[in-house]
C-alpha cells in the first residue's frame, strides 16, 4: 500500500520531513507494525523509532495508537510527545 | 478576521492583540455575561537557564483539526457561546506571547472552566513542539506528566508524557471522556457545532 509518511520535531531532524512510500505489508497493516518495519530502513530509523523511545503516531491527522489500522493512501505521522501551549 | 465565527482557531507566526480579540469575542451579543482568557508567554531569566528563544513547530492541518475538536468539546461541557484559540509558531523570544485562549459564556464559572479545560487539553493533545535555545545549546522540551494529570481532572485519560511503546496511546479528543454524551469521533466532522468554526488557514 502507498503511505504518506510525515515526521516532526526531533524525528524530523533525524529522518527528514517524510516521504511517500510503498509498503508491501504481508498481514499486520497497523501503525505499530509500520513503526517496526521502518526501523529496518536505516540506523537512524532504528534509533529514532526504537521501542523505548516515546513516539506518538497520527493516522490521517488524528491521534492514533499502535493498533490503528492503515489503509492505502493514509497519511501516517510520527512525532515525540507534544509540548505546545 | 475577527468576528467571522463562533469558534475560531488561528495558527500564525505574527503576534496578536489580546484586547482586540476579547472585544471581538463579545461584540454584537447581549447574551454573553462573561469573557475569560488565558495568555501564555515565553518565560526567560535565570530560572530558565538563560533561555534566549523558543522555536515552535506544528503539524499544519492536524493542529487546527485537533484544536477544533477541543473547542467543540468545550462547547458541549461549558455552554460556550464564542471561543478563540490563537497559537503562535516560529521563533519567539522571552516575553513574547505564545498562546491566547478565550471563552465567552453567559456566566463566569463556565468561562473560567472552558479556558482551563482548553489549555489542559491543548498542552497534551495539540501537535506543537517547543525547542529551547540557551547559551548551552538547543534542546527539545520534554513533555510533563503534570500536564497529563491536569487533563485527568476533567475525566480524560492522557499519556502524552509517557515513554516507550507500552504507553497508552493518546486518545483523539472526541473519543475521550464520556462517550455517551459525545459524538462518535468518526462523525464529529458532521457535528452541527463544527459548522460554525472558522479558520485563518484552511487545510
Amino acid at each position: 500500500m502507498k503511505l504518506h509518511l510525515r515526521f516532526f520535531a526531533s524525528l524530523r531532524e533525524a529522518l527528514g520531513p517524510g516521504e511517500t512510500i510503498e509498503w508491501a505489508a504481508a498481514e499486520a497493516t497497523s501503525a505499530g507494525a509500520l513503526r517496526e518495519w521502518l526501523r529496518e530502513r536505516s540506523p537512524a530509523h532504528a534509533q529514532a523509532l526504537a521501542p523505548d523511545r516515546a513516539v506518538r503516531v497520527a493516522v490521517d491527522q488524528t491521534m492514533a495508537g499502535d493498533a490503528t489500522p492503515l489503509h492505502d493512501g493514509a497519511e501516517v505521522a510520527f512525532f515525540p510527545p507534544v509540548t505546545g501551549g | 478576521m475577527t468576528t467571522a465565527g463562533t469558534l475560531q482557531v488561528r495558527i500564525q507566526e505574527a503576534d496578536f492583540d489580546v484586547a482586540r480579540e476579547l472585544e471581538a469575542l463579545q461584540a454584537g451579543r447581549v447574551d454573553i455575561g462573561a469573557v475569560a482568557s488565558f495568555t501564555g508567554c515565553v518565560r526567560g531569566g535565570a530560572a530558565e537557564g538563560g533561555l534566549t528563544a523558543l522555536t515552535l513547530e506544528h503539524y499544519p492541518g492536524m493542529t487546527e483539526r485537533a484544536i477544533e475538536a477541543m473547542l467543540v468539546e468545550a462547547c458541549q461541557r461549558f455552554q460556550v457561546l464564542r471561543a478563540i484559540v490563537i497559537h503562535r509558531v516560529g521563533r519567539l523570544e522571552p516575553g513574547a506571547r505564545i498562546v491566547l485562549v478565550a471563552a465567552a459564556c453567559a456566566h463566569r464559572r463556565e468561562a473560567f472552566q472552558a479556558c482551563e479545560f482548553l489549555m489542559d487539553y491543548l498542552k497534551t493533545h495539540a501537535p506543537f513542539w517547543k525547542k529551547e535555545a540557551t547559551p548551552a545549546g538547543e534542546r527539545w522540551v520534554d513533555a510533563r506528566v503534570a500536564d497529563d494529570e491536569a487533563l485527568a481532572r476533567w475525566g480524560i485519560a492522557s499519556a502524552n508524557a509517557l515513554g516507550g511503546e507500552a504507553a497508552v496511546p493518546v486518545e483523539p479528543p472526541a473519543a475521550a471522556g464520556d462517550n455517551a454524551r459525545h459524538p462518535d469521533p468518526t462523525t464529529i466532522a458532521d457535528d452541527a457545532s463544527l459548522a460554525t468554526l472558522s479558520r485563518a488557514n484552511p487545510p
